[in-house]
């Protein structure tokens, strides 16, 4: 029996789409059967994050609805053998779908994958409530910003509400030289004011805004901070201790460093 | 707290902090402001048992103010409410 995973963020454009996909890809990387499914139905976009835009014929719509069969609708990736993709319609709008056909789905597809990864869409309202129907535990993405805080607050409210407990959280393009100057929150400062557990923490990188250009997930490439940062999420979320790489302690080592060398010369 | 650090504006993230904070525990009271009102219901029926007090000046909020070692903002109940006169209170 797999296990129903939902991204969420409660506010728009702070990576749910981009985690998904890296978390998704990693897992399947990691030798899991994953299906990813993009639940923002009216704003698909996880097709073209994966880079598998043009092999979409079925989509959720046609499965809840009974079009097709749901293996009809899964688009095999054809890099990564475990891994599949469930497109969200992009010409409905969210009250296509029910919570209870996106319960009796998930349902169904946890008996055949490890993982079910749901990319949330942003917002409250019906898709929000779809989206986290059939899930098991959640993860909530974040920017240290203070209107993505707020609302990632509001998220973890509903999340309890709905009896998915202790959700945890990502907290997604952190800029280490904002941090070192005092202009960006920390993970710390953001543990403290959600009271949540962290999963994990993904540095800016530009590696993500080119991976999206190409349509390949960053976990691809382990050279970049970003793909690393996502390949310690998931063997997080698959169980292993891997510790959070504390970026405070990481510059305070340097500037000794530095400031050791600066006495040297 | 260094000497000069009074001379400093705070890093921006610890307004920011401060504001969440704040901006929270409005969010987190579920329609905080009927909430308040209740509230502000109940402190007049406590103390008009040993004041008078002016309900119409009555003035009850959550604000900030810096406590603790490091003059951290935190959240507190601000009430300000003129006394008119004291109650003989049979003990």
């Amino acid at each position: 029996m797999g296990e129903v995973i939902v991204i969420t963020s409660g506010k728009g454009g702070v990576g749910k789409t981009t985690n998904s996909a890296n978390i998704g890809t990693g897992l399947a990387l990691a030798g899991k059967k994953v299906v990813l499914i993009d639940a923002d139905i009216g704003l698909r976009n996880l097709d073209v994050v994966m880079g598998l835009e043009n092999r979409i014929v079925y989509d959720l719509v046609d499965v809840v609805e009974g079009n097709c069969r749901y293996k009809q609708a899964l688009i095999k990736d054809k890099k990564y053998p475990n891994l599949c993709l469930l497109p969200a319609a992009q010409t409905k709008d969210k009250d296509a779908v029910s919570p209870e056909q996106m319960q009796k789905l998930c349902e169904t597809l946890k008996e055949k994958f490890d993982y079910v990864v749901i990319d949330c869409p942003a917002g409250i309202e019906q898709g929000f409530k779809n989206a986290i129907a059939g899930a098991d535990r959640a993860i909530v993405v974040t920017t240290p910003e203070v209107s993505a805080v707020r609302d990632a607050d509001r998220i973890i409210g509903l999340l309890e509400a709905n009896e998915l407990n202790n959700p945890m959280l990502i907290l997604n393009r952190l800029r280490l030289d904002m941090v070192k100057r005092g202009d960006m929150m920390t993970i710390d400062d953001v543990k403290e004011i959600l009271a949540i557990d962290i999963l994990g923490v993904v540095p800016d990188d530009e590696a993500i805004v080119i991976s999206t250009n190409k349509g390949e997930p960053a976990i691809t490439n382990l050279n970049s901070r970003a793909g690393q940062a996502f390949n310690n999420i998931v063997h997080r979320i698959m169980g292993e201790d891997i510790p959070i790489i504390d970026f405070d302690e990481e510059n305070k080592f340097i500037s000794k460093l530095k400031k050791m060398f600066r006495i040297g010369a | 707290m260094d000497f000069f650090s009074f001379f400093r504006k705070p890093p921006s993230k610890d307004v920011a902090k401060d504001r969440l904070k704040l901006v929270l525990i409005h969010d987190r009271a579920n329609c905080s402001t009927k909430i308040l009102e209740m509230m502000k219901n109940d402190i007049i029926q406590v103390i008009a048992k040993y004041m008078e007090i002016d309900k119409e000046e009555l003035d009850i909020q959550i604000s900030q103010t810096p406590s603790g070692d490091n003059n951290e903002s935190v959240p507190t109940l601000y009430a300000n409410i003129p006394i008119k006169n004291m109650r003989k209170v049979n003990s």
